[in-house]
């Protein structure tokens, strides 16, 4: 027995001494804080971080490989415990969450029947699963079974519905869904996320040039879900207020729904949700992700500049807004009309952009009162050039610029947009037909002005503003005389007194489709007129690139925009990156707004250092040519859909609107609202809901 | 020559570790889930089962039978794997940092599985000479990664089926690989 003891004893001193020595010859220098790091993960081994244990993802972590918010088991606390021993401050204030993208689910068409196949990645292993459309959900539930918190439930609509509380943003669901349909972001990869060809989008949503989540929203409204509508929009758009009020909604035209009856009213539906947080006296809250610490300028306080200055606040960076008026809003404010958009709900919806903690100086001009050196000095990491289209396109009319009377369209605007009573006399010709032109019209007429011609030289179909505006204009007693081109401004002691134009007939389409006007030989015609608004275009104002510095390194095209990379904005000088109608030409408002967003994406991924560049397989619709879109989503004609109109356009009556600058189209009504959305077919890629 | 191709052949089919002796239940039902893990393991288990049969024989012929302490063989060679395998893991991390990348983390899995101890205490019960007690253990080896590759094989298809509420994970695992050992029985009688 002593033996049997003694033995062992001496053996267990053996393999001990043994050891001892092992670990001493063939010791390996670890990095200490991995042993830190695994002290702090919860020790459960669950493989959720995708690494094979806790000590694999300490190991993972401190070589820099994993982040530190890797354990899906310990939240927060233990991502800041790690991050306090990496010394990197972690983004512990952006859960990430499984999203679905699908809303196809039980209406989608079937292929098959399958029977015994209880699995969605057995079911692609069969002819790629049962439903028509390729990209959509299958809805046997693969997700649900993987999913080790019990986050995710079946909806009633066959497709997964995901319990945020719940959700760890693990991930393990979106591995195991072979179709791809489940997306796990944090709320900045929201913001950050682009239209993919192989996303499941709407025909609205391909075609808002925003990418505004359409259907998303209008199922909040019709679930009255305000709140969360008006936070889907401002995933996309900062602007639900003004873009609620002065979009031309391209998105209608695409609407699926009128194959059937009439396109649904996304852009009021919008408006309604827009006012119902503006009537609820409080800005709802966004997230917005913890500071950075990078510095961004951004030139130019209007639509593009301000988008742009939204999501890189919400992405974390520290932004200032500089802007030559006196106001911000740019267009928004100086351009468009008070009738349309009026100024206190302009400035409302401002105040809310600023209130997530942007800086904003006023009344400095890029060039004059501040230049790049002086922005690289003050620490700015990355510099947005938004200054916009301001100056009027000449009409080549001899003495347009310096006859009394004459005046540019956007400069007409500008006035008028700072003084409301501007003088205008009785007879009023605008040139141009263009929603400029028809905002100076309209406007003229409230400023008093008895005779109000809008002189465009093709026909009422090739004019580029909105049918709504020209409808709207000609209610209000504006006469239009097409198929004229100016000649001649007549003077009489440099005052204006008569305009001469030459009759036009339309010929060959030229390049841009249009067909082209050709004057007919002596059809001179004069009208009258007190006052002439030039309205046939805009270009950038690049005087701020007369300075010297580096400033004019900056490409320019021939139409005096800024050259930059159509994806990342960015210019030839790398830090400078350039948006909106500087950088596409004159443009919509939700065009420039979408353009801010792919601005601040890319200027998030320069100051973080990744690659700016997207990946392939980007939607990139032409929403004049309609082209682009993807393949088998545009359809000629759809079957049995009952026809329900759509609701009325609530506007003031022309002749009571002409006389003030109230505005003058309506809010709608909640009860018409609800209506309304509950039109929406909620389309997906291919499939609808037919009983909408 | 034969008798060692027959050893083989019994080690690895008719008399499989797993399947026939039921032994290393731990790591099949464990580490089946996936096929990289299963070949990870078996790859380990190959690894580890030969140098403990090789070891723990020495051990047995030239100490325990020579002191007259055979009584104490069961703790003597747990005692003697583990410290070997710390010992391996420590070596390998040091000298053949990519061999210890592939097999790292299941080292310390196997370190006292019963299919090692059983391997290790065949090899002296059959008083088998050194070659034998080599080509045994990793006859074994070979057999036991060999199961775990099926079986791992067989888990991932019936990951995509609907197993019965009662009979889900662990439960179907181990009725399969009754069946699978039944199967294994249709070796019986060539080696």
């Amino acid at each position: 027995m002593l033996e049997a003891i003694l033995f062992l004893l001496a053996l267990g001193c053996i393999s001990g001494t043994l050891l001892g020595i092992a670990s001493r010859v063939f010791y390996v220098y670890e990095d200490p804080r991995i042993e830190l790091v695994e002290d702090v993960l919860p020790g459960a081994n669950c493989g959720g971080c995708g690494y094979a244990g806790c000590s694999a993802a300490a190991a993972s972590i401190v070589s820099g490989d994993a982040p530190p918010n890797v354990c899906i088991v310990g939240g927060d606390a233990v991502a800041r415990a790690i991050g306090d021993i990496m010394g990197v401050s972690v983004g512990a204030g952006e859960p990430r969450y499984a999203h679905n993208t699908c809303n196809g689910g039980d209406r989608a068409e079937n292929r098959f029947h399958y029977l015994g196949v209880w699995d969605c990645r057995a079911a692609v292993l069969l002819y790629g699963g049962e439903k028509e459309c390729d990209k959509g959900c299958l809805g046997m539930g693969t997700c649900v079974q993987t999913c080790l918190f019990g986050a995710i439930t079946m909806g009633d609509n066959g497709v997964p519905v995901f319990n945020p509380d719940r959700c760890t943003g693990c991930g393990a669901c979106a591995k195991a869904c072979p179709k791809g349909v489940i997306k796990v972001l944090t709320p900045s990869e929201q913001i950050l996320s682009f239209n993919m060809m192989d996303d499941r989008l709407a025909p609205c949503r391909q075609t808002c040039p925003a990418e505004i989540d359409i259907p998303t929203y209008i199922d909040h409204i019709k679930h009255r879900r305000y709140e969360e509508a008006l936070l889907t929009i401002k995933e996309r758009n900062p602007f639900p207020l003004t873009c609620g009020r002065v979009c031309p909604h391209p998105c209608e035209e695409m609407c699926r729904r009128a194959l059937a009856d009439d396109p649904v009213a996304i852009n009021p539906l919008k408006r309604f949700v827009a006012d119902y947080e503006m009537n609820s006296g409080r800005y709802f809250p966004v997230p917005v992700a913890p500071d950075t610490g990078y510095k961004v300028a951004v030139i130019g306080g209007g639509p593009c500049g301000l988008t742009c200055a939204y999501y890189l606040r919400r992405l974390g960076h520290s932004v200032t807004v500089f802007e030559m008026q006196e106001k911000l809003g740019g267009m928004l404010y100086y351009g468009i009309p008070e009738y349309r958009l009026p100024k206190k709900i302009l400035d409302w919806e401002i105040q809310g952009i600023l209130n997530l903690g942007i800086k904003a100086k006023t009344n400095v001009k890029f060039g004059v009162d501040f230049d790049l050196a002086s922005l690289v000095g003050a620490g700015y990491d990355a510099i947005f050039l938004a200054v916009g289209a301001w100056k009027y396109s000449s009409a080549r009319l001899e003495g347009e610029d310096r006859i009394r009377g004459v005046y540019g369209g956007t400069v007409f605007l500008e006035r008028c947009g700072r003084e409301i009573g501007h003088p205008i006399g009785r007879r009023v010709g605008v040139i141009g037909g263009g929603n400029t032109a028809m905002d100076a019209a309209r406007t003229s007429l409230r400023l008093g002005a008895e005779k109000v011609y809008i002189i465009y030289r093709r026909t009422e179909n090739e004019m580029p503003a909105n049918a709504e505006e020209i409808q709207a204009a000609r209610e209000e007693g504006i006469e239009f005389l097409f198929l004229a081109a100016p000649n001649r401004i007549i003077e009489n002691d440099g005052v204006l007194t008569h305009l001469e134009y030459l009759k036009m007939r339309l010929g060959e389409p030229d390049e841009s489709g249009r067909r082209r006007p050709i004057p007919i030989e002596g059809s001179e015609t004069r009208i009258p007129l007190d006052n002439l608004i030039l309205a046939i275009g805009q270009v950038p104002d690049l005087s701020f690139m007369d300075s010297s510095g580096r400033i004019k390194d900056l490409e320019t095209t021939r139409w005096r925009t800024i050259v930059g990379d159509p994806d990342t904005n960015q210019t030839s000088i790398p830090y400078v990156f350039a948006g909106g109608d500087v950088y596409t030409g004159p443009w919509i408002a939700v065009g420039a707004i979408g353009n801010g967003r792919q601005a601040a994406r890319s200027i998030h991924l320069y100051l973080t250092g990744e690659d700016m560049r997207f990946p392939d397989g980007r939607l990139k619709v032409d929403i004049g040519s309609r082209t682009g879109y993807i393949p088998g989503t545009i359809f000629d004609k759809i079957s049995g859909v009952q026809r329900k109109g759509r609701i009325p356009k609530p506007e003031l009556e022309p002749n009571e609107r002409i006389h003030s600058m109230d505005e003058v189209e309506l809010t709608i009504s909640e009860e018409d609202a609800l209506r309304e959305a509950g039109r929406c077919m909620n389309c997906c890629l291919t499939c609808y809901d037919k009983d909408a | 020559m034969t008798d060692y191709l027959l050893m083989v052949i019994s080690a690895i089919f008719v008399n499989n570790i797993l399947l026939a002796r039921y032994l290393g239940n731990c790591p099949f039902l464990g580490v089946s889930k996936k096929m990289d893990t299963a070949v990870g393991m078996g790859m380990a288990v190959i690894f580890v089962l030969t140098m403990a049969g090789v070891v723990t024989w020495f051990v047995e012929m030239y100490f325990l039978r020579q002191s007259g302490l055979v009584y104490l063989r069961t703790i003597v060679f747990i005692l003697v794997i583990a410290s070997l395998v710390q010992f391996v893991e420590i070596f390998l991390k040091k000298s053949i940092p990519a061999l210890y990348a592939g097999l790292g983390i299941f080292l310390p899995l196997i370190t006292t599985n019963c299919a090692v101890l059983g391997v290790a205490i065949i090899n002296v019960q059959k008083d088998f000479n050194f070659m034998q007690a080599l080509i045994f253990s990793v006859a074994s080896a070979t057999g036991f990664s060999m199961a775990l590759v099926l079986f791992a094989g067989l888990r991932e298809r019936m990951a995509l089926s609907r197993v019965p509420g009662p009979l889900e994970g662990t439960a179907i695992g181990l009725i399969t690989a009754g069946l699978m050992s039944l199967a294994f029985l249709g070796f019986l009688g060539m080696a």
